[in-house]
């Protein structure tokens, strides 16, 4: 496994010609065809990224400064759009699509100088939590081939972990970046709604959809959110970013309170998990954090309202996938409705058409009220309940999975089992708030993480806690 | 415990203009009902005097100025990705029967 530089150092070695961006960008490339048996990266963007890279290196040699990222490669999860190769969501009826324009996080990345090498394999529309639901293959962990890498980012995941580039990024609707981040061993972010834009990434439920980084350390997550943050006139949803930077931040924990989620430590918590996470609080305590146990009453209900919210926003966003603009098409109808109805389904998988199913039903006349709004009235109380705590306390500590990453088919014929790993995760998606992924440990050869949670927009002062957990655990 | 039957899988899936085989049928209506019903127990959750939570930005009204834009996007790389076209323009089947 190849161990990168930090990002930083990197960006500032390229600047100062010390290192070459085509170097970089080939090493990354070859790194990716040397671990095609972990099935974690979809396409290459090969022709696009030493272009680019050639770029960067004579930007360099003409005298400039190009940029904080300058010659970085990264990888993206198949459903951000970009240039130099197809956008496919790992889904079949996106197969052979060759994006018109790139997405506004990819875009500002490469703005300072960052360069896409290729596309991380994920659950195909970003739905589920293993990658095997992608149409195409499914990824292995990269510390245990016969087990997931968790999902739906667990391409990217995967990818940082086995050092294919110094970071990826990815999406998360309700843990997607993560669960795949505590089961394969990175640091994941998932910002405040709206830190981030989405224009230009293939929508899944667009009302918790946020995109972040995944990455080795706490401080370079901070570092590509400061570069990928902020307002974008292409996203209305968008918010503008923490006036002071998410770089540079205090990490102390003195004087800072700390809740620990009853309802994330019940009886169905792994033990080794929660012997892990005892251990940190330990650390934390003699960091000086005042540690205290908080009750969220309604977060066992979350799930719940995320499987009702989540298929019909899904049902809505795949609809734009008819077969007749871009895509698979199935040429053999005799008319334009057979068309749709067939190249929708030779085109979608199976989780696809489930949540479209799912989806129209809790959205159709006679079931909204029953479904729908009631599962977005039960939003609002998780939404309370999390203001009601953080009023209390800075920050919230719980897993991030009930498991370590399972066997690859333990629950793939199960649709509610594998709906139950987001059991930890979906509640600060359906709330808004940042959330993050920090790695603790190992136990029986597998990572173990923990997930830190605070308010809305503090996202700043979460990063700032987190490398402190970061630090305690080393 | 809620049921879904075949036959409203199958309407469900005529109103997402999805076609479903008879076996994808038969595994929709029983996964679907274990998950409808796993939802259900929100049913039991008090919601008195709550609002809904449509979206959680906190955001209201965004304007832009009505103003035209140009993406710079370009239309011969637009096209190259229909599956069917003719004199520039999007070529579907026959509508009417």
């Amino acid at each position: 496994m190849k161990t990168w530089d930090n990002i930083a150092k990197i960006a500032h070695e390229v600047n100062d010609a010390k290192l070459s961006a085509v170097d970089l960008v080939s090493e990354s490339l070859s790194l990716i065809n040397m671990a095609k048996e972990f099935d974690a990266i979809i396409s290459l963007t090969e022709d696009r990224a030493l272009e680019r890279a050639k770029l960067i290196d004579e930007g360099v040699k003409s005298g400039k400064n190009m940029g904080r990222l300058a010659g970085v490669p990264f990888i993206a999860k198949d459903n951000f759009l970009t240039y130099g190769g197809e956008t496919t969501a790992a889904s079949n009826i996106l197969k052979g699509f060759n994006a018109p324009f790139q997405a506004s996080a990819i875009e500002k990345l490469e703005a300072e100088g960052a360069i896409v090498v290729a596309k991380a394999n994920l659950d195909a529309f970003a739905h589920g939590a293993s990658t095997e639901n992608s149409d195409f293959m499914t990824t292995k962990n990269p510390h245990d081939k016969t087990r997931v890498p968790g999902g739906s980012s667990g391409g990217s995941a995967a990818s940082v972990v086995l050092g294919l580039a110094p970071f990826s990024i990815g999406t998360d609707t309700g843990g997607s970046i993560r669960q795949p981040a505590a089961f394969s061993g990175c640091v994941g972010l998932k910002p405040t709604y709206g830190l981030v834009s989405r224009s230009g990434v293939v929508a899944m439920a667009s009302s918790t959809d946020c995109i972040g980084p995944l990455t080795r350390t706490v401080g370079e997550a901070s570092l590509i959110l400061d570069v990928m943050s902020g307002r974008d006139p292409l996203d209305s949803t968008t918010i503008e970013k923490d006036s002071l930077s998410y770089i540079d931040l205090d990490s102390s924990l003195e004087g800072k309170k700390i809740g620990l989620v009853k309802e994330y430590f019940d009886d169905s918590l792994n033990s080794d998990i929660k012997d892990s996470i005892d251990e940190l609080i330990a650390k934390l305590k003699t960091a000086g954090a005042e540690i205290v146990d908080v009750s969220l009453p309604i977060l066992p209900s979350a799930l719940a309202v995320y499987y009702i919210l989540c298929p019909a926003e899904v049902s809505s966003n795949l609809s734009r996938y008819d077969g007749q603009r871009f895509g698979y098409t199935y040429d053999k109808a005799k008319d334009l409705n057979e068309s749709y109805a067939e190249s929708r389904a030779r085109g979608f998988g199976k989780e696809a058409k489930r949540r479209i199913i799912i989806g129209t039903y809790v959205l159709s006349s006679g079931y909204y009220d029953a479904y729908y709004k009631k599962a977005q009235l039960v939003r609002t109380k998780i939404v309370n309940d999390f203001e009601k705590a953080f009023k209390s306390v800075d920050f919230l500590l719980g897993p991030v999975a009930p498991t370590q990453a399972f066997k690859i088919g333990e629950k793939s014929n199960d649709p509610l089992a594998m709906y139950l790993s987001d059991v930890l995760t979906v509640a600060p998606n359906l709330a808004g708030i940042p959330a993050i992924t920090i790695p603790i440990g190992m136990k029986n050869d597998l990572p173990v993480a923990v997930q830190l949670m605070a308010a809305q927009k503090q996202d700043r002062s979460l990063l700032g806690a987190a490398r402190k957990v970061e630090e305690l655990v080393k | 415990m809620v049921k879904i039957s075949k036959e409203e899988i199958l309407k469900l899936a005529n109103l997402a203009q999805l076609k479903l085989s008879s076996e994808e049928i038969n595994e929709f209506s029983e996964e679907i009902s274990s998950i409808l019903d796993y939802v259900s127990h929100l049913d039991k959750i008090d919601v008195e005097g709550l609002e809904p939570t449509y979206q959680v930005s906190g955001l209201k009204n965004v304007t832009r100025s009505d103003e035209k834009i140009d993406y710079d996007i370009d239309k011969n790389q637009l096209m190259s990705n229909l599956p069917d076209s003719q004199d520039g323009q999007i070529k579907v089947k026959r509508m009417i029967g």
